[in-house]
């Protein structure tokens, strides 16, 4: 079993390059981006099939009118999630995970039922009409096979997308965020140590997850969830179902008539019978 | 916060709409069957089997529409048989994996049920040992063991939704319990239709309009616990064009309800009353499939 792996991706480090996007694409092949216009500097617009990295950009006001408009640029990609939603919920067992303890979806297996796509809360994965499967970051699961970084942490010029073992990006976040809050950053901050059992790609942010839509501690839940009380409701109304039906089909059974009877379905009763509707006794 | 969602859609469409809505009268068929044969007398005879006449074909709906969705269709079977490491795929914390058994498995009771119900009515005389084999009491355990697996086909389309990290889907636990009882509820309805030209059938008609009044207003009550459930997102199921949906579904719950409470079963009555569940039936799933969605 290799060590865990892990991302580091440091938002007061990006510069809006996008060269991870590039990489990210090249090294997996993934198609172009149809081409329209946005009205941002983030072109790419959300992660899906074609798209495992994407360079969001954000822009806030600020109270300094000196620089009324603050910029903030965060690589994002699949969080590998300890527990993984995605992998909980395929029903195909085409979500595994890696020796490298990270999440994969296998191509070949994958039968594109869209469950990981509900489940995930990240809105990382993407189907792909091509293929007619889900597709996410692979983690460049061929590069780590081969001791290779992963294609978008090479490509970063800035070292804001860092890879290592797990445990070491751990201790590299939690000093970073040591120095950004000494330099005076009070809202520094790393997103990824405790959602959904730790995540194997962690961030430095510098506002509120929910900024950079990512769910925040108490939001970051598992589908599984609702498994227990949905399939309680329903065993609840079951069992009123059942009283109903015990109620008006028993209400007026006839014990005296309590007969199989023949096929030709005769039954006779004590009902008086409506003068319209001739019925046959075979067939519907 | 609850109610904070980052994600996209999976684009569950019309296949899924067509399939939660036939997996919902196919179990709620089979469960009613079941009711009818084990609770009622020989009048029922005739809305059993013609509950079990239901039950088979429109199951059979259901995994073609299901197929037809797939990104893959011809890998279909992957969600029986793991095509990685081999052996099954069964996921019992996997809704969409215990369903697609589910559906198998309740398909092998409602194709004999089916069988028994053409055998009863003498229209294939060459199935009279399915007939006899459901006569027993061998046969009120199976059609009850087959009941339980109806009962799940029907409540488990509205936890899959559950299971999942969509807005509305995941804010509620009330799914399962609704489609459930929409699904019994849209069943009688269908049955009511099939027999309501059959004056044999005349008094399990009327126990038929009994129990689907209990049907509906479990509806009503589960629909007020999906609506409360919601919190938040409640203004996203409750605006716009679904408003329209939401009339669809109230029309075909209260007026039914209406009807049903003067009793009696009225020619007039008994056409138009179940159309109107069946379109409510229809219009809720659409609502909570479309509106999550959009």
């Amino acid at each position: 079993m290799a060590k865990p792996v892990g991302f580091l991706t440091d938002t007061t480090l990006c510069i809006g390059c996008k060269a991870c996007e590039v990489a990210c694409k090249e090294w997996n092949g993934l198609p172009n981006n149809p081409i329209e216009f946005r009205d941002s500097y983030d072109n790419t617009g959300q992660l899906d099939h074609a798209n495992w990295r994407h360079v969001r950009f954000l822009e806030t006001t600020t109270s300094n009118p000196d620089k009324p408009i603050a910029w903030s640029m965060m690589s994002d990609v699949c969080k590998h999630c300890a527990n993984a939603s995605c992998l909980e919920v395929c029903p195909t067992n085409a979500i595994i995970r890696t020796e490298f303890d990270t999440v994969f979806i296998q191509q070949d297996v994958c039968n594109g039922c869209r469950d990981c796509i509900a489940a995930c809360p990240y809105a990382v994965i993407g189907f792909n009409q091509a293929t007619g499967t889900a597709q996410k970051c692979t983690f460049c699961y061929d590069r780590l096979q081969n001791n290779l970084m992963p294609a978008c942490a090479t490509a970063c010029p800035t070292q804001s997308i860092k890879f290592g073992d797990l445990d070491t990006m751990r201790q590299t976040a939690a000093q970073r965020v040591q120095t950004l809050q000494g330099q005076g950053v009070s809202n520094a901050r790393v997103y990824g140590d405790t959602e959904y059992g730790g995540l194997h790609a962690l961030f430095i942010l510098t506002e509120k997850p929910e900024a950079y839509a990512l769910p925040s501690a108490e939001s970051a839940v598992l589908p599984g969830r609702n498994d227990a009380p949905g399939y309680l409701t329903a065993a609840i109304t079951a069992v009123l179902a059942g009283l109903a039906g015990l109620i008006a089909f028993r209400r007026r059974g006839d014990t005296a008539s309590r007969t199989i009877p023949s096929p030709s379905g005769g039954g006779s009763g004590p009902s008086s019978p409506s003068p319209s509707g001739g019925a046959s006794g075979r067939g519907l | 916060m609850p109610g904070e969602h980052f994600v996209v859609p999976p684009h569950w469409e019309w296949y899924i709409l067509g399939y939660f809505f036939l997996a919902g009268i196919s179990g709620g068929s089979f469960v009613l069957g079941t009711m009818l044969r084990l609770w009622g007398d020989a009048r029922d005879a005739i809305a059993a089997r013609v509950a079990f006449l239901i039950s088979f074909p429109t199951l059979l709906i259901c995994p073609i529409l299901l197929t037809l969705d797939l990104g893959q269709p011809l890998r279909f079977w992957h969600f029986l048989i793991d095509d990685s490491a081999g052996g099954l795929a069964f996921k019992v914390w996997s809704p969409m994996s215990l369903g697609a058994w589910a559906l198998l498995i309740f398909g092998i009771f409602s194709f004999v049920m089916f069988l028994a119900a053409l055998a009863e009515g003498g229209t294939v005389r060459a199935l009279e040992t399915a007939a006899s084999f459901i006569a027993g009491a061998v046969g009120r355990v199976f059609v009850a063991v087959g009941a339980v697996l109806g009962l799940f086909v029907a409540a488990y389309t509205g936890v899959l939704l559950a299971v999942s990290n969509q807005p509305i889907w995941s804010d509620t636990w009330a799914l399962g319990g609704l489609f459930l009882a929409s699904g019994l509820s849209g069943a009688a309805a269908c049955v009511l239709l099939a027999t309501r030209s059959r004056r044999e059938a005349q008094a399990t008609d009327r126990k038929l309009i009994e129990a689907d009044r209990y049907f509906i207003l479990l509806e009503l009550a589960l629909i007020i616990l999906f609506l409360a459930t919601l919190g938040g997102v409640v203004s996203k199921v409750l605006s716009g064009g679904w408003i329209i949906l939401w009339v669809i579904v109230l029309a075909g719950t209260l007026v039914p309800l209406a009807l049903h409470w003067r009793g009696g079963v009225m020619r007039q009555a008994t056409l138009f009353a179940p159309v109107l569940v069946l379109l409510g039936v229809l219009a809720l799933r659409a609502v909570v499939i479309f509106s999550a969605q959009a």
